[in-house]
């Protein structure tokens, strides 16, 4: 079983994200379970959401208290809340910034994780250029897809194209695309290291 | 001059509103409950006391949907007296199929039944939710603004007799100022039900902008039918407020029901009058005014205003001055500029009210 | 068809398949996403011959319901929580008349305190109104269920609560079986009233009865549910027959054959359970879980002989009867009477807080070396709790529990300062 933790705030989509990974994961015939922390959050306040992927039914209901993915789509979310909480030590970290996580200050928090799990992409801005709208989720996924292989890019575009159709659908993947590309070239260096 | 060549007016007092089977009345214009082939809804058998003015409205009412409706009519009936008197288990009165649910939610149920006659395409038949007025302007009150509000296919008729009677007479937001009630007791500084409380709920449903809105007493037989009548040519949310006198609960003689609702009218305190998508397009005017003792005399209820020696007569006039601003607000007193026809009820085509 | 998504979307799916005719709802959290579901599907079109009414409460929502299905229409509608009470008077009448309307409760928290979060205490403060309760493990079952609770309601004249977990079934996406109208209309056939308000064949419904009849009528509505015992799992069979799996029925045993151990439960943390049992199994523990799906009517015989072999049974419920204890548990000690087997009441999850694996564990540990209580509230905070009794008992103030705790928060930091 892979399991992904989402932080983020209201509005920028974190619910949908973890839909879309469990979607992505239905279309290469897996199992999956997507759901939020749910509640009366308005926009902005810090919300989470899960994703859970196996071979077999997924039985469990309990929230995902050691992720082996975390993605960060906020990062003023590291003064409110330890979103690092039970990450395994060889799980993946993704931080929708253009700074690094030392830059952050939160380079401590992923010290026992090896370096090429680590990555930052700036999701935001990459939406922007692609979508017109600030809107990170769909764009982390890419990046998501990249830095774990978990799943190949070709599902993550089916399960965009699934919900969003016409321009906004191939803006949403023209930009998951990009940060998928940003993050596989990370890593490669990474490795080289 | 010879007395003879005087025309003389007669008043068919015989003609219209004053009688129920009249031969002299042509066959059109009889009322419903004149036919024998009217469909006597309200079987007899039923356990209403003697005199009750609601048995008798209801009566009235649903026999002229069902001759309108070609017999072809759903009731849904609100817990209450006529719910109660009408079906002692195992014996029913009612001739058409009756549902009775609870108390407050009988406008809600009648949504239901035509929701399920519109799925089915049943488009002639129709229905009724009826209760008193405590299930009706108290805790139906949220359940009948809805059905209001969605404009369901219904016909809501309230029966007023001014007080939660099937449970021993107590006070609804229809009990008049003064009036006694078990809870309204005619005691202290403010004997009887206070005055600034109450609704209107005829007000309350013309503010919805339903297709038709009437009020209506059992004393004028063809204006009541008449009123029926119209309502069901309409589609959508209608309301007609049946103002029904109980022997029982407001302590008047059995036999002077009828009379005790002609007297609500003719002192004004019950006003008559219609009203189309928001719009008040009639009143019945008043044809001899009575002063509001004389309708108030003959009830118990108001005793304690009449006591020998002490007559209230502070609140009696408070009590005119709630008749005064009827006549002024539905111009009651206006000439009758056209013979007054009970056939069809309402005549003016001017109203100082918009 | 396999579908990822939303067990609410699921439920409106199946919803429409079973061609309801008239479906009025109000709107209360968690149910939300079924509700829409419901109204898209009308007002696009794609749900045909279809009334889809916005009510004003959700009193309003049952009553249009009852007077819907006494008509003859086929009616759903949906609510939670503190909207189940609203219409609890009708909830009565509804199987007093003995209407088969199929209802979902989206299972959330009673206030007060307010609490949008799951648990079950809105389902069981209506188990003796004389509704059939199915509780749901999955998405997939919950979706299944509605269709089986249109042909338990209309078989029996009874009205069915269909429960499903509110936010953890009703909000998670998961790969759910849409099945085909074809298979749906073969299972399920249009709905033939017993009694129905018709101007052709008129008769009362809803007369008072009176204490020389009342009694017999409330014995054939407990006679209903008896009979509903065999029925339910024939539904559930006819279900496989058509559509090739396993969905309702009484209840569902996990590893209970040689178990020592046996946790009883109702809906998605079932499924929780399961993946601790297994865990616990490959240490060589003797343990199983015990999924009740039809809580009313209630299968004492089947959990009986479930459960008389285990050494402890330990019903793990998102209720609490408050000055009693446990409610299913209490259903369930009644089951076991003269087995000799001890019940052990754990209640878990109450206003949505996570019942997780290592606290399962931790618990089951203890219930092992037979040192748990008979009653147990999982993951309790006992110093919070501890604070507050101490103030109280110190002062006595009247006044909601929450803002008291509060107070006494307040009151430390100001001491810390």
């Amino acid at each position: 079983m892979f399991q992904t933790r989402i932080h983020g705030r209201g509005g920028q989509g974190v619910v949908t994200a973890a839909e879309l990974l469990s979607v992505a994961a239905f279309i290469e015939g897996r199992y999956a379970q997507a759901f939020p922390s749910f509640g009366s959050e308005r926009t902005g306040a810090p919300v989470v959401s899960y994703c859970r992927i196996d071979k077999k039914e997924v039985r469990t209901r309990e929230p995902i208290l050691e992720p082996d993915a975390i993605i960060i789509q906020d990062p003023t979310l590291f003064n409110s809340l330890d979103v690092f909480q039970g990450l395994k030590s060889d799980g993946y970290v993704l931080v929708n910034s253009n700074k690094s996580l030392k830059e952050l200050g939160v380079a401590d928090a992923v010290k026992k994780i090896p370096n090429k799990h680590v990555c930052n992409v700036p999701a935001t801005e990459i939406a922007m250029k692609h979508m017109g709208r600030p809107m990170p989720n769909a764009v982390l996924l890419g990046g998501f897809a990249a830095i774990s292989g978990q799943l190949a890019f070709k599902s993550v575009e089916k399960a965009i194209k699934s919900k969003f159709s016409g321009k906004v659908g191939d803006g949403n993947i023209a930009a998951a695309l990009a940060a998928f590309d940003i993050i596989k070239k990370i890593i490669t260096t990474k490795e080289k290291e | 001059m010879n007395k003879l060549d005087n025309k003389q007016r007669v008043k068919f007092y015989q003609k219209g509103t004053f009688t129920v089977g009249n031969r002299l009345v042509d066959k059109k214009a009889r009322s419903v409950q004149a036919s024998m082939e009217r469909s006597n809804a309200i079987t007899s058998g039923h356990r209403a006391c003697q005199g009750c003015g609601e048995a008798l409205g209801a009566r009235y009412a649903i026999d002229t949907v069902m001759r309108v409706t070609n017999n072809k009519a759903i009731a849904c009936n609100a817990t209450g007296c006529l719910e109660v008197f009408t079906t002692p288990y195992p014996e029913t009165s009612w001739q058409l199929p009756w549902i009775h649910s609870l108390f407050g939610n009988t406008p809600a149920v009648a949504t239901g039944i035509a929701a399920a006659l519109r799925v089915k395409g049943k488009k002639d038949v129709r229905v009724i939710a009826q209760g008193g007025d405590g299930g009706t302007t108290d805790i139906g009150f949220g359940c009948l603004s809805g059905m209001f509000e969605r404009n369901d296919d219904v016909l809501y008729i309230c029966y007023d007799n001014e007080a939660y009677m099937n449970t021993g007479v107590q006070r609804s937001s229809a009990t008049p100022p003064t009036a006694r009630t078990a809870t309204t007791m005619p005691l202290g500084d403010a004997p009887g039900n206070v005055f600034g409380t109450g609704k209107s709920m005829p007000l309350i449903a013309i503010a919805h902008n339903i297709p038709y809105v009437a009020t209506a007493t059992v004393s004028n037989l063809h204006d009541l039918e008449t009123k029926v009548e119209k309502a069901m040519t309409f589609r959508g949310a209608r309301y007609i407020h049946i103002y029904v006198p109980c022997p029982l609960g407001w302590g008047h003689a059995s036999d002077i029901t009828i009379q005790l609702a002609r007297l609500v009218v003719d002192c004004a305190l019950f006003p008559l009058y219609e009203a189309e998508h928001g719009a008040i397009t009639g009143s019945t005017p008043i044809r001899k005014r009575v002063p509001v003792e004389e309708y108030l005399r003959p009830q118990r209820r108001f005793a304690h205003l009449f006591k020998k020696g002490a007559i209230d007569t502070l609140r009696i006039a408070k009590i005119q001055k709630m008749a005064d601003e009827n006549i002024k607000r539905f111009n009651l007193l206006r000439k009758e500029t056209e013979s007054f026809d009970g056939v069809t009820g309402i005549s003016l085509k001017e109203s100082k009210y918009t | 068809m396999l579908e990822q998504i939303e067990g609410s979307s699921a439920v409106a799916k199946c919803i429409a398949l079973s061609r309801p005719e008239v479906i009025c709802a109000y709107p209360i959290s968690p149910q939300t996403h079924i509700v829409e579901g419901c109204g898209k599907l009308v007002k696009s079109g794609k749900l045909k011959n279809c009334e889809f009414i916005n009510v004003e409460s959700e009193f309003g929502a049952l009553s249009v319901a009852i007077g819907s299905s006494a008509t003859g229409a086929r009616t759903y509608t949906a609510t939670a929580s503190q909207g189940l009470l609203f219409m609890a008077e009708a909830v009565y009448n509804a199987s007093g008349l003995g209407l088969p309307i199929v209802m979902t409760v989206g299972n959330r928290a009673i206030g007060a305190p307010i609490n949008i979060w799951n648990d079950h205490t809105d389902s069981m403060s209506m188990r003796d109104a004389g509704w059939l309760q199915l509780f749901a493990e999955t998405n997939q079952e919950a979706a299944d269920l509605h269709i089986q609770a249109f042909k338990i309601a209309e078989r029996l004249s009874m009205p069915v609560m269909v429960c499903m977990d509110g936010f953890i079934l009703t909000h998670a996406y998961d790969r759910v079986d849409i099945p085909s109208q074809e298979k749906v209309d073969a299972y399920l056939p249009p709905f033939k009233p017993r009694q129905v308000l018709d101007p052709a064949n008129p008769y009362s419904i809803g007369a008072m009865v009176g204490p020389e009849a009342f009694m017999e009528v409330r014995y054939l509505a407990h006679e209903k549910q008896q009979r509903a015992l065999k029925i339910i799992p024939e539904i559930a069979k006819e279900f496989k027959d058509v559509f090739g799996r396993d969905s309702g029925g009484l209840i569902r045993n996990y590893k209970l054959e040689d178990a020592e151990t046996i946790v009883v439960t109702l809906g998605s943390v079932a499924g929780t359970i399961k993946d601790v049992v297994d865990k616990m199994r490959e240490q060589g523990k003797k343990i199983g879980v015990l999924s009740i799906c039809s809580f009313r009517p209630f299968p004492k015989l089947e959990i009986r002989n479930a459960l008389k072999n285990s050494k402890r049974t330990i019903v793990l419920e998102k209720s609490l009867a408050v000055g009693f204890g446990g409610v299913v548990a209490n259903n369930v000690m009644m089951s076991m009477q003269g087995t000799g087997v001890h019940v052990y009441t754990v209640v878990a999850g109450l206003g949505g807080r996570p019942i997780t694996q290592p606290s399962l564990e931790k618990m089951l540990e203890v219930a092992e070396k037979d040192k748990l209580d008979d009653l147990t509230f999982l993951d309790l905070e006992r110093d919070v709790v501890e604070r507050e009794l101490k103030r109280e008992h110190a002062s006595e103030k009247s006044g909601p529990i929450a803002e008291n705790i509060l107070r006494d928060i307040a009151g430390l930091e100001e001491a810390k300062r």
